[in-house]
């Protein structure tokens, strides 16, 4: 190794990286300290989108909650409410209809493959390949129409309630789910043939970027990124809420922990999702969809209580202390995104600014979760 | 044919317009230099204007869109309108900038392009100059593209753009090289550097340089997408990283400037792997000027469709891709059909 003439030193430059750049997933601002591409330090600066949607919720009722907390995770909304209406009925105690809760399952499973299919997106789309996103959205609109006949939102659903879901599904949507189960098969077949065996893809992805196994734990990491350093951890199946226990899936792993193994566990994640549906579908039982909940006077006893449900960024919790009236005490949200966020100084140093934009797509953060 | 009896007649009507005015003959000459400079810059700019649609159209139906559709039939107005737009809007140009350099690196930027197209043969006869050096000449024009990226990422005074021009410049260099080795070879078959000769080298579809030279042709084609920025080797504005490269501070009409460069870039190497790899305008029944666009407009449309397709290479694997894949194999290229032709 030659060494430089002092001279020949390069200066270190700062580079403001957001909040406006076009893969920072939103309003996401990251200071870069940079040796030509070479990134030496970099840190994050969060709270852009910032709504105090946890606030808020102190001064609604339980119901008038899950509008917001939809904002909360745009992408999968339906996980948010899940999560929320789970912790408000695990302290309450209540029951909800079975039919309701295969409802959920499915609507939650369709969204983590809609969420999904957003991260194959823009993960190639950082990667240079324009292509796969157009694909991508094409199989999302598909789900969204199913959402909207259900629900009559494309985004924003308010359809999971406190005491089962909004209303039925209508009669079509049955046939059209399972039209799409059928056929997306075929479709994660074709995202794969144009990504997964590309040469420049791997070159891009391989070993780029490995998170050590130990260093995600230690960091609460959690979800896909988690998995795909090899931890089988799932929360469907390792701490099973709603009706999660009567289906079979697998939990697809990674080996090493690179950005190819993140992209590759959640392509069989959606495989997964969709055979959860299938089988969701096929038991689907009859009956009513709503416990006997009174809307605005709906009052669950003085409590306290975390609940936890496997989302597709990870481990989504939800904290709520109730005091015995008609709104909770206190609300608090625990997201996968911010937990992921954090970890963007210590894997920053040292890789090039092409690999930190794979890297921070292949982490899937979706910017309005890290700041409610 | 008939264009070009067109133009040799037109070249005599001047002529003899000079002669009856009583000036003397220079004046002539350069008249119809500039006519023919005019013709070839009407013809660059309408090849740009159905290029940037090609794109549009051809992207869309890759992604299960339609592309432009509303302006004209399928779109095909949409260029002309946009460039409207684009001639219309204010220039901003932001306080901090080298002025000067910041304003003559399009203008190098789409002239040298430009310049390079005066010895591209269009068709049989149909050439603005035959060079006895013509592929030297283009060789040694477009390197100039280099400074004006350069140019145009260190007068903007921004560092998204300086990173960009920095990797422009390692890019280009770095292709030059197994782009000219390439060509090498069949220079060596042909032994002169004009483009007419080499096109008259290849009579017959066996004879086109393609099939004595098919990994010659392979290495052209990669190193020719590389120099032109376009995916999967578009680092130096690559938008997911350096948010537009180079260009982050132009708008209007100078963005207009850099973005015609591409196009008239990405025609240009199409334009001389046709003469010199498929036989230039050589071909059976059609005129000689259907066979030359022919075969351009195709190499064009698997150059756009690397880029639809292809994610991006980092910038080191594209240097290594570059000086330990692409140069070895044209050296081999050089050497082996150096054995064959003594």
């Amino acid at each position: 190794m030659i060494e430089p003439a002092p001279a020949q030193y390069t200066e270190e430059f700062e580079v403001n990286m957001g909040p406006q750049h076009p893969s920072t997933h939103g309003v996401l601002r990251l200071l870069l300290k940079m040796d030509g591409e070479i990134i030496k330090e970099a840190e994050p600066y969060i709270g852009y989108l910032h709504r105090a949607i946890e606030k808020i919720c102190e001064n609604r009722t339980y119901n008038q909650c899950l509008p917001f907390l939809d904002r909360v995770e745009y992408v999968t909304s339906m996980s948010c409410e899940e999560v929320f209406c789970l912790a408000t009925e695990r302290i309450a105690g209540m029951e909800i209809p079975e039919r309701a809760e295969y409802l959920r399952v499915i609507m939650l499973e369709f969204n983590r493959i809609a969420s999904h299919l957003i991260f194959l997106g823009t993960f190639s789309l950082d990667l240079g390949a324009i292509t796969p996103f157009l694909y991508c959205l094409r199989e999302r609109e598909d789900i969204i129409d199913l959402f909207e006949m259900t629900s009559g939102q494309r985004l924003t659903y308010n359809y999971i309630r406190v005491g089962g879901v909004a209303a039925d599904i209508p009669p079509e949507f049955v046939p059209l789910a399972r039209k799409f189960v059928n056929m997306f098969q075929d479709k994660v077949d074709d995202y794969e043939a144009i990504l997964t065996e590309n040469p420049i893809f791997l070159a891009r992805t391989k070993d780029v970027g490995i998170f050590d196994k130990d260093m995600c734990i230690n960091y609460g990491v959690s979800g896909p990124i988690l998995r795909a350093t090899g931890v089988d951890w799932d929360l469907r199946r390792d701490d099973p809420y709603s009706v999660y226990d009567r289906f079979r899936f697998e939990i697809p792993t990674g080996k090493v922990g690179d950005t190819w193994d993140r992209y590759m566990v959640r392509v069989r994640e959606m495989r997964q999702s969709n055979e959860i549906i299938r089988q969701a579908l096929d038991q689907l039982p009859e009956g009513g969809t709503r416990a006997k909940v009174k809307p605005a006077a709906f009052k669950p006893p003085a409590g306290e209580i975390y609940t936890r449900i496997e989302n597709s960024r990870g481990e989504l919790g939800c904290h709520i202390i109730a005091d015995g009236t008609t709104k909770p005490y206190r609300v608090k949200l625990r997201g996968g995104s911010f937990t992921h966020t954090q970890m963007i100084p210590e894997i920053a140093p040292g890789v090039m600014i092409a690999d930190l934009v794979a890297i921070f797509a292949s982490m899937d953060v979706i910017l309005p979760e890290v700041d409610r | 044919m008939e264009i070009s009896t067109l133009l040799r007649w037109l070249g005599s009507i001047l002529f003899k317009v000079v002669d009856s005015l009583g000036l003397p003959l220079w004046v002539a000459e350069l008249l119809q230099m500039i006519s023919a400079a005019a013709i070839v810059l009407g013809a660059g700019l309408l090849v740009v204007l159905f290029l940037v649609w090609w794109e549009r159209k051809l992207s869309g139906h890759f992604q299960q869109r339609f592309g432009p559709m509303r302006t004209g039939w399928h779109g095909w107005i949409q260029t002309v309108v946009d460039g409207v737009k684009l001639l219309q809007k204010e220039d901003i140009i932001p306080k901090t900038v080298d002025r000067k350099v910041f304003f003559w690196a399009p203008v190098l930027c789409f002239s040298v392009s430009y310049a390079a197209f005066a010895v591209i043969p269009w068709g049989q006869g149909l050439w603005p100059t035959d060079l006895n050096i013509g592929i030297l000449y283009i060789l040694a024009v477009t390197t100039f593209v280099v400074i004006a990226l350069l140019m145009a990422g260190w007068s903007s005074n921004n560092k998204y753009a300086l990173l960009g021009g920095m990797r422009a410049a390692a890019q280009i260099i770095s292709y030059e090289v197994p782009l000219m080795l390439s060509i090498l070879g069949v220079i060596m078959l042909v032994q002169s550097l004009s483009m007419v000769k080499i096109v008259e080298a290849q009579g017959g579809i066996f004879g086109w340089f393609i099939f004595k030279q098919p990994l010659g042709f392979l290495i052209y084609l990669v190193a020719a997408t590389a120099e032109t920025n376009r995916a999967p080797f578009d680092i130096p504005e690559a938008e997911q990283e350096l948010v537009a490269g180079f260009n982050i501070e132009y708008s209007g009409m100078k963005f207009a400037m850099f973005f015609m460069a591409e196009f008239l870039n990405l025609f240009l190497v199409a334009a001389i792997a046709t003469t010199i790899f498929l036989g230039g305008w050589r071909g059976p029944w059609l005129p000689s000027w259907v066979w030359f666009m022919g075969k351009t407009l195709f190499l064009v449309f698997v150059i756009i469709w690397f880029k639809w397709t292809y994610p991006r290479l980092r910038v080191d694997q594209l240097m290594e891709f570059c000086w330990k894949v692409l140069l070895p194999l044209a050296f081999l290229n050089l050497i082996v059909s150096g054995i064959l032709f003594m």
